[in-house]
């Protein structure tokens, strides 16, 4: 930039700031406050998958889970989540029990004590569909009956039927197709 | 498997200590009906399907007459994580926070820092929108190819938890068939957003979870 450029903005650089500076009419001053977004929040509650704080972690650690980094949590939690769901569930009572995913207690409780929903972004996101599996979880998915299915259900979903499904399949109001999705309020 | 009535008699007396309300509702004491607690959370491929769709509910089995005061906290962040690689760090958030009856969103973006403690990423400010208001029509806004909710709305979780409860607590052995959704007739505060799926890693899959945050 060329020396007189450069005073050339400078001047008008003042002349605008003096010109501002004299403005003394405050009263017409209606630049708006934004909101104040400062400060440091701190953890309360978490959740990925549904229903795991609440079916698998003991009643005197739900707050730490809750306030468990996801990559901490297997290493913390998984002896207790397995622990839990053997008193649960008759289906992995004896040695090389599974469930219907192929899982047995410990591999399950592996995958769960880890909170994360995985989310496919290639296609069908669903919780269990009967072909597809955690791939996401959309509203109408009967995601406690899949769990009870998992956890009761033994190697083929026949197991414990009477424990295996709430028999409640579906929402009691019809969802939306498009955006927000969920029903309007009761 | 065979020994399992008897095996179930002692599981339902071990397990009726530690079971609360499904999904995620009223999970933990620190939490329970207070603004931060969540109920539930959703991840779908939205009616466009470039698209990804997160809903976080909070402040669950609110009756018709409760849900016209129930509001937003102002101290609470809620947060939606997502892990684009598989660690179960979050590499990528999308912030909610409600200032005077409107919910600003920011990201989705990196996070100053991982983990417990969060601060909001006000340079990637995304998008506002009017809080729904009890009995009105749904308020959505747009912006940069995202869409914005925040409101009360229906429950959708389903589930006959009393009947759960009565299982685990002994005095039942089986659901009812049909069972009774505990879950109907109430309603929760949603925020709903929905993303273009390039913004958060475009394809294969990620890990996501949500969080809320109290200001300090």
């Amino acid at each position: 930039m060329k020396l007189n450029t450069i005073k050339l903005y400078a001047i008008a650089a003042l002349i605008a700031l003096t010109a501002y500076n004299c403005n003394n009419d405050d009263d017409s001053n209606t630049e708006p406050i934004g909101p104040d977004f400062s400060g440091t929040y701190i953890q309360e509650d978490q959740m990925g998958r549904p229903a795991v704080n609440t079916v698998f972690v003991s009643s005197s650690s739900k707050d730490d889970f809750n306030t468990t980094i996801p990559s901490n949590q297997g290493a913390a939690f998984q002896s207790m989540f397995q622990t839990n769901l053997e008193a649960l569930s008759p289906a992995y009572a004896n040695p090389g029990d599974t469930n219907a995913l192929g899982l047995d207690s410990a591999t399950f409780t592996g995958l769960l004590a880890t909170d994360v929903l995985n989310v496919s972004l290639d296609g069908t996101t669903t919780f269990y569909d009967g072909t597809n599996v955690l791939t996401g979880r959309a509203l109408a998915d009967d995601v406690i009956t899949v769990e009870l299915l998992l956890i009761f259900g033994g190697e083929d979903f026949s197991e414990n039927p009477t424990l295996s499904n709430d028999n409640v399949d579906a929402n009691d109001k019809e969802f939306l197709t498009s955006f927000p999705y969920l029903a309007s309020p009761w | 498997m065979k020994k399992s009535k008897i095996f179930l008699g002692i599981a339902i007396v071990a397990v009726a200590g530690f079971i609360a309300i499904a999904a995620d509702h009223i999970d933990a004491p620190a939490v329970q009906g207070g603004t931060n607690d969540i109920t539930d959370f959703y991840a779908f491929q939205g009616e466009d399907t470039n698209n990804l769709v997160f809903v976080a509910n909070t402040q669950g089995l609110l009756s018709p007459s409760a849900t016209g005061s129930a509001s937003f906290d102002e101290n609470t962040l809620i947060e939606f994580n997502i892990d684009t690689t598989g660690d179960n760090v979050e590499d990528l958030v999308i912030q909610a926070t409600a200032r005077d009856g409107k919910m600003y969103f920011f990201g989705p973006a990196a996070p100053s820092s991982t983990g417990l403690s969060s601060s909001i990423l006000t340079a990637s400010q995304q998008g506002v929108v009017d809080i729904t208001s009890y009995g009105s029509s749904a308020t959505i806004s747009t912006n940069g190819g995202m869409r914005f909710f925040a409101g009360p709305r229906d429950d959708p979780f389903f589930m006959d938890f009393a009947q759960y409860s009565a299982i685990v607590g002994g005095t039942a052995t089986a659901f009812n068939n049909p069972g009774d959704d505990t879950f109907a007739g109430t309603n929760v505060m949603s925020v709903v957003v929905e993303v273009p799926k390039s913004m958060i890693g475009g394809t294969g899959t990620i890990n996501t979870w949500v969080e809320t945050k109290r200001k300090q």
